[in-house]
């Protein structure tokens, strides 16, 4: 039947069945006058003979239930009357119906919410044509699936399984399209990458690898479409405009198509950039030093047959021939593939561990909400049973009574899934829009699709009949003439039941969120007050690259003293340094360094791989980090002085073996150049804030210049005004330098986000099981106490103190709770040695935390069992034993 | 109540389209019929009647339609249908066979086996 045809049917047998039940009712209410008007004439009076009528018709009901069987068994029908009877049913508990729809709304939008991000991040594949044959390539072993661009060369000429091999890196620069020149950030691809990944432009056209002819051979640039939405506003003209870029020309060529954020899935680039121009970007000769790895990504489709072992095979033997070829700069490397949206496996393995963590514990959530409702629910079907019992006396079939029972059920999580989908849904767009690092176009498109309602959905389904199904054994055991003859009865069992051992687990379950929750954000507080090596707190940053504005070589360092001088002419400014990489700044230079006595310069040989970075003299004190031994730079230690560096502690200890002793000594540079160390500061964190001691060293930045720099102002004015007065006194100097002003604390944020982001969804999750703890402890206690009123009452009556009365009501519960949390408290402190993989000094041996998770525990307790409680104490036994 | 004879289980339909088949009745009017015809010996439960008459609409054996009663009540009244009186003959013919076959097994002498 076609769908139109199959609605108007079902339309009109809606309409039908009003009206035959209206029939129905009038038929055999003449049938009852006939009989009573024939009685009536037999001598009765009216009143009299209708009664007996009525009488010797029998059950009306039940009649007209059997009418409507032998219409059909209209299941529509008797669906409609299911649902609006079960309807009615709640309307009249609506205590009970809020709390089970909250539970599942809470329950099921948590599984909805990490859904929405498993799929987002993991499930649901980059929106790349023919993705499943794209792989990006890694390094086995390393961080970073970084690559240099010689090696990148080498790697898409010389290999057989892909089809072409695309590369890309993020990074940022000064646009200036007439107006005031701002940030973009950008991908610098190599010009295949559009073809490699077989997109098509949106307008004009995309550079290709033909358009490369050596280095700066190719000033165009493609804009993403959202960035040609905002900023030219979906002008069609802009294709064929020519901007800068860093101060060097760009013709825009063609612009992105919308659904194309290049090919990291959680930051979109503005523009798009060929690498042969990378030069003009950034300072260097990045195309030609095989040494220096700033290429994130080399990816492409493997060609058709070519499986991932074939590849990387394939990609191991070009590695070898590198090895053999440069021995100098690449040590042996054993590649691997990876799915390319997460910039290789080394972020991709922990973003797919902390979600997947997620999704267990959101499952664990909806499997405790459905032990909860099943509670609620036997225990409700025990309130029924005389109900149910006078119903199946009446002659109502078990089978019925289950389907209006499982109504109730499916009833209650439909309405709990879509209330909880509602919430999701609103959450993953919050999430979506969310730019937790302001600084950086970090974020994720986490909106929901299809797929996401239909989890919701099977799981708001699956989680009604699970509960549902509880009390059905309790139904169908149902004696009616017992029940109705007695009351309810039963005592309570004694052993230990499923719902028990459930309830058990629930609250171990809910104990362990609690406990880690409480780990991650002690941890986080600790790791805002830790000690990174640097103060952050009155800094201000001030960031600048002067590349940007078309400063190069030998200019870069004279404006930088004249910022510095500038800026430390402000009032309030206590002390400026400058940093090319700030710590944690996401961004990082390392280099191998070499005992002086090594001769062999090969990067396996090297005595350590230290962070390095270029400061002027005042850095130490303006970043408040202590020097230990020996001297900080001097303006003297420029390009005509012997080279120096100040190095760390972890640093001398790996290069020099000790410490102390370090000053004076010299070290090699990988070109061989040796570089004496004056001073010694104190360790500090350089990238993550979970790093183990790092080796650093730090050079003058006179004899190691860089564009990119930073300042770090240490004053304890007012930020903002003082930001006014650096921004002025910047413009003063160049007002088509690109700044960037923060506080050093906000700046953080980048390195905090992971701790942030596990202590804020382990805090949820932990409130989330603290609620679902508290209606199943309440759901037991109520239970319990509902159950043996009778014999509470007698208790009382034979004179029972408060306290026992208590404790027969509610010990049951408590020992369960008791039970449930040291268990559960364990397992968080042993989870918690997982947590510490991503939040800083995460350790659960914390006295603080252990008081923390003992009060929760009993707070919830005291919270689930109050009303229980106040209901058994407040009980008259007169009343009671009267009722009964 | 001895005088009255159990139903056996679907004899009801059968009465009911014999009792229409006299002339179109109401519900009641069934009833009365029956009780009348049997001599008193067949008693219906009153509402059992219902859902026979509905499933006999439903099966086309019957039609309904709506009309005033004796006395001046509205009551639905059913007639039998083209169908029901085959229906009705098939039964009929049935029963009489069964009847007899019946009549004559429990007439049997022992000097007749």
């Amino acid at each position: 039947m076609k769908l139109p045809a199959y609605l108007r049917s079902l339309a009109a047998k809606f309409l039908r069945a009003s009206q035959t039940e209206a029939e129905m009712e009038e038929e055999l209410r003449g049938h009852m006058q006939c009989r009573a008007d024939d009685l009536e004439r037999s001598g009765l009076d009216r009143v009299e003979a209708e009664r007996r009528a009525s009488v010797e018709f029998g059950g009306k009901a039940r009649f007209k239930e059997e009418v409507r069987e032998a219409l059909g068994g209209n299941s529509v029908e008797t669906f409609v009357k299911d649902v609006r009877f079960s309807l009615r049913v709640l309307r009249k508990s609506p205590g009970f119906t809020i709390v089970a729809v909250l539970t599942l709304a809470l329950a099921i939008g948590a599984n909805a919410v990490v859904f929405g991000l498993l799929n987002a991040l993991i499930l649901r594949p980059m929106n790349l044509p023919q993705v499943q044959s794209l792989y990006g390539i890694d390094r086995v072993g390393s961080d970073a699936p970084t690559q240099s661009y010689p090696d990148y060369l080498d790697l898409r000429d010389r290999n057989r399984s892909f089809d072409g091999l695309a590369a890309y890196r993020i990074t940022e620069a000064g646009l200036d399209t007439g107006e005031n020149p701002s940030r973009v950030f950008l991908f610098e691809t190599s010009g295949n990458y559009f073809d490699v990944l077989r997109i098509q432009p949106y307008l004009g056209r995309f550079f290709h690898a033909s358009d490369e002819h050596g280095p700066n051979s190719a000033p165009f640039i493609v804009l993403g479409f959202a960035y040609w939405h905002s900023h030219f506003r979906d002008d069609r003209g802009a294709v064929g405009r020519v901007v800068q870029l860093n101060k060097h020309p760009f013709t825009i060529v063609g612009v992105a198509p919308p659904e194309f954020h290049g090919t990291l899935l959680f930051a979109f680039p503005d523009l798009f950039l060929p690498m042969v121009n990378a030069q003009q970007v950034h300072e260097g000769n990045p195309l030609t030093e095989r040494g220096n790895r700033w290429v994130y990504l080399a990816l492409g489709h493997l060609k058709a047959g070519v499986t991932p072992a074939n590849a990387i095979a394939d990609l191991n033997s070009i590695g070898s021939y590198l090895e053999r070829t440069y021995p100098k700069v690449d040590g042996h490397v054993n590649y691997s593939l990876s799915r390319p949206s997460f910039y290789g496996d080394f972020l991709g393995s922990r973003v797919r561990a902390f979600v997947a963590g997620l999704m267990l514990l959101a499952g664990l959530i909806l499997l405790a909400a459905c032990a909860n409702l099943g509670s609620l629910f036997a225990a409700r079907a025990a309130d029924r049973s005389r109900e149910v019992a006078l119903r199946l006396a009446l002659g109502a079939s078990r089978s019925r009574i289950l389907r209006g029972l499982f109504t109730e059920a499916l009833l209650i999580s439909l309405v709990g899934g879509a209330v909880g989908l509602w919430g999701s849904v609103g959450l993953l767009r919050g999430l979506s829009a969310w730019q937790p690092v302001p600084r950086y176009p970090i974020h994720v498109a986490l909106n929901p699709d299809a797929n996401v309602y239909g989890i919701a959905l099977v799981l708001a389904l699956v989680s009604g009949l699970l509960f549902g199904l509880v009390p059905v054994r309790q139904v169908l055991g149902t004696d009616p003439y017992q029940i109705v003859k007695s009351g309810s009865t039963g005592a309570m069992g004694r052993r230990i039941t499923v719902r028990d051992s459930l309830l058990v687990v629930q609250i171990a379950i809910c104990a362990v969120l609690v406990t880690s929750s409480l780990v991650a954000v002690r941890g986080l507080v600790r790791s805002m007050h830790g000690n990174f090596g640097f103060e952050p707190r009155s800094a201000l940053l001030v960031n600048t690259v002067l590349g940007m504005a078309g400063y190069h070589d030998g200019q870069v360092p004279i404006m930088q003293r004249r910022m510095i001088d500038a800026v430390q002419k402000i009032p309030g400014v206590e002390s400026v340094g400058l940093v090319d990489w700030l710590p944690f700044g996401g961004s990082w230079d390392d280099t191998p360094v070499f005992t002086d006595e090594t001769a062999d310069m090969r990067p396996s040989k090297a005595a350590a791989v230290p962070f390095r970075f270029s400061i002027s003299p005042e850095y130490f004190h303006a970043a408040g980090t202590p020097l230990l031994a020996g001297r900080i730079f001097t303006w003297h230690d420029d390009k005509n002085a012997p080279l120096v560096a100040v190095v760390n502690q972890e640093f001398a200890r790996k290069v020099f073996g000790s410490p102390t002793g370090a000053i004076g000594k010299s070290f090699k540079m990988q070109n061989g150049m040796r570089i004496q160390v004056v001073g010694i500061v104190e360790d500090g964190k350089y990238r993550y804030l979970t790093e183990d001691r790092q080796p650093a060293m730090f050079a003058p930045m006179l004899q190691s210049p860089s564009s990119t720099s930073s300042l770090v102002l240490r004053s304890s004015h007012d930020p903002g005004q003082l930001a006014a007065a650096i921004r002025s006194t910047l413009r003063d100097l160049d007002a088509g330098l690109p700044t960037y002003i923060e506080t050093w604390d906000s700046q953080l944020d980048l390195a905090l986000f992971p701790s942030r982001v596990a202590t804020m969804a382990l805090g949820v999750l932990a409130v989330l099981g603290a609620m679902l703890s508290i209606t199943g402890i309440f759901g037991l206690a109520a239970y319990s106490v509902s159950r043996r009123l009778k014999e509470l009452g007698i208790r009382l009556a034979l004179g029972a103190r408060r306290k026992e009365v208590l404790e027969a009501a509610l010990g049951r519960a408590l020992k369960l709770l008791a039970f449930g949390s040291a268990a559960g408290l364990i397992l968080g402190i042993l989870a918690s040695r997982i947590l510490a993989v991503m939040v800083y000094q995460a350790t659960p041996r914390d006295p603080l935390v252990l008081a923390g998770v003992v009060l929760a525990m009993l707070l919830l307790g005291l919270l689930a069992t109050w009303i229980p409680a106040q209901r058994a104490l407040s009980l008259d036994p007169l009343t009671l034993l009267r009722e009964e | 109540m001895s005088s009255q004879a159990q139903l056996l289980p679907g004899t009801l339909d059968l009465l009911i389209l014999k009792a229409v088949s006299l002339g179109p009745l109401h519900g009641y009017g069934v009833l009365l019929r029956i009780g009348q015809i049997s001599g008193q010996a067949l008693l219906i439960e009153q509402g059992a009647l219902y859902p026979a008459l509905f499933r006999l609409v439903r099966q086309g054996l019957l039609d309904a339609s709506w009309g005033t009663s004796e006395n001046n009540r509205r009551a639905k009244f059913y007639v039998l249908t083209p169908a029901g009186r085959k229906r009705l003959r098939e039964e009929t013919d049935g029963w009489n066979r069964l009847a007899a076959a019946m009549g004559s097994v429990l007439a049997a002498q022992p000097e007749e086996v």
